[in-house]
């Protein structure tokens, strides 16, 4: 049996009483590439909180790597981009290699310096991404699809096991986001990462992910391997605007009733 | 020049207490200034302010506190401050920068209060509103030399945690750096370096010499390492400049430590502008 990174169970969360997640399930598998993909303010960002354990769920159980997420401790194994990556302080006067190095420093922990090896790493990271001519320049002074590769590189320095990209191409223009995906799917494929995409594009994800979860309004209401186009323009939106409960996927023939809850 | 300003004895602690300050300030400065957080040197001075007044109303008529610098009461109202703020951003995220306002006129109040109520000082106010390098005496040289110790150590210390938590808080939080623990340790820290600074530029005048160093080493700076060098090595010339150029001029150390702090980020700004304007002419 595959081993499950995280594993989501019957979660329920609230903000200020108002429902935001309603006994969803969700398990990412090790070496899987898994998509959650739906509309604005359908909780998806909330998962991504939760996973990291830095807000609890009102009720339910959270499992990275087998172990509770408030036993959690191995972070360095998780590598995280953030949808807010792309809106960062552009003045910051920091190099692609200061802040690809800042990704190890979880890992090192208090009072550790760098030393030679970990300089390699960083190094190496940036070469993955296809940075390296790039690694003296202050970030502030690249293109949105060059910080988004400086950002996975940062994820990738502390060689993670899973990495969590919660809408990392928002803002990056959509030739730089498909090379962005590209690149995810090249990781997936040659480091077997397990990677977990939070996206409200679906359409642009399908090529590249093992499988996709539809998320609205608080539940999973559909899930389909992903492969050849799985949504047809109609669903697509349909989804947009949040109205996709008992819709059928049609090539995939998962019917979203049956398919929830999914995981 | 320097052999007959090294001659006097007070221009020998004037020269240590800035220099130790040049090279203090600039470094907490820049992690306030690319957390955008600078108004926080202003705000933390300005409690100081009622720090010494209570301190100076402690000595004026309490005979256990007569030997005490008022500076420890400034350090400790700036430190209890520092730990408001902070707390302030964490519960009420959407308007953090509303903690400046509150504890810069809570400051300035109560320092007033405090000096009406004392019925006047034997010593001048006016010198830690506006600096008074040139009084600095035993006592403020060790408070400055302590707290220059324990900034430098903190920075050198966490150098990394505060660099990761300055540019990606919710990355950094994720990756498992301790935030609350480091930001709470550089907030108490702040506070010091605020309080020592203000025998040196004053209380109106701190915020200049933690943020303009930083804002011209930014300009020329291509790392994130460069900008820290490049902050300290300004303010140093900055402060002594300024100090020499006081003592020569009888002008006010803390205001000419500040207009040639100025001057050097105008020189910056306008230097990188031809520069960029030259570039450009030479590549049509």
């Amino acid at each position: 049996m595959t081993e499950s990174v995280l594993k989501m169970e019957r979660i329920h969360f609230s903000y200020s009483r108002h429902p935001v997640l309603k006994g969803v399930n969700l398990t990412l598998r090790s070496g899987e590439f898994l998509a959650v993909a739906g509309p604005n303010g359908s909780g998806k960002s909330t998962l991504v909180k939760l996973a990291f354990g830095s807000i609890q769920p009102d009720s339910g159980s959270i499992f990275l790597f087998g172990k509770p997420v408030s036993r959690f401790k191995e972070w360095s194994r998780i590598g995280y981009v953030s949808q807010k990556a792309n809106s960062f302080n552009l003045d910051f006067p920091a190099t692609v290699r200061e802040v690809v190095a800042s990704g190890l420093y979880g890992k090192l922990g208090l009072l550790r310096r760098m030393k030679r090896q970990h300089w390699l790493r960083v190094e190496e990271a940036i070469h993955q991404v296809g940075l390296s001519a790039l690694a003296g320049q202050r970030i502030g002074h690249l293109s949105g699809g060059q910080q988004q590769r400086t950002f996975i590189a940062r994820a990738l320095v502390s060689d993670p096991d899973l990495m969590i990209l919660d809408e990392p191409t928002v803002g990056v223009d959509s030739r730089s986001a498909q090379d962005f995906h590209r690149l995810l799917g090249r990781l997936h494929r040659e480091k077997g990462l397990s990677l977990l995409l939070i996206t409200h594009d679906l359409q642009a994800v399908t090529d590249v992910v093992d499988r996709v979860v539809w998320l609205d309004r608080g539940h999973f209401v559909a899930e389909e391997d992903a492969g050849p186009p799985v949504w047809e323009e109609e669903d697509r939106i349909l989804m947009a605007s949040g109205d996709v409960a008992g819709k059928e996927i049609r090539e995939g023939g998962v019917d979203a009733k049956s398919a929830h809850p999914l995981l | 020049m320097m052999d007959m300003i090294l001659h006097y004895e007070f221009m020998q602690r004037a020269l240590i207490a800035g220099l130790i300050i040049g090279g203090i300030a600039p470094m907490v400065g820049l992690f306030l200034v690319v957390r955008r957080l600078s108004l926080i040197a202003d705000a933390l001075a300005h409690v100081t302010l009622s720090g010494v007044a209570a301190g100076l109303l402690l000595q004026k008529h309490v005979p256990l506190f007569q030997s005490w610098n008022p500076l420890y009461m400034g350090m400790g109202f700036s430190a209890g401050a520092a730990l408001f703020v902070e707390r302030f951003r964490h519960l009420h995220r959407s308007y953090q920068e509303l903690a400046i306002p509150v504890i810069l006129s809570g400051g300035v109040g109560l320092g007033v209060v405090l000096i009406s109520a004392a019925d006047g000082f034997n010593v001048d106010v006016a010198g830690y509103l506006f600096g008074s390098i040139l009084a600095v005496d035993k006592s403020d040289l060790m408070a400055i030399i302590s707290a220059g110790m324990l900034a430098t150590v903190m920075v050198i210390l966490f150098y990394k945690e505060l660099f990761v938590l300055s540019f990606d808080e919710e990355a950094a939080v994720f990756s498992g750096v301790p935030r609350r623990r480091i930001l709470l340790l550089f907030s108490l820290v702040t506070a010091l370096v605020i309080t020592a600074s203000i025998r040196v530029v004053g209380i109106l005048l701190v915020s200049g010499l933690v943020t303009l160093p930083v804002a011209a080493g930014m300009q020329l700076a291509s790392s994130f390492r460069q900008a820290l060098f490049l902050s300290v090595l300004l303010a140093e010339i900055s402060v002594l400049s300024g100090l020499v150029a006081a003592f020569y001029l009888d002008w006010a150390s803390g205001g000419t430590i500040i207009l040639v702090s100025i001057l050097i980020l105008l020189l910056v700004t306008g230097g990188k502008r031809l520069f960029r304007s030259l570039a450009k002419g030479r590549k049509i």
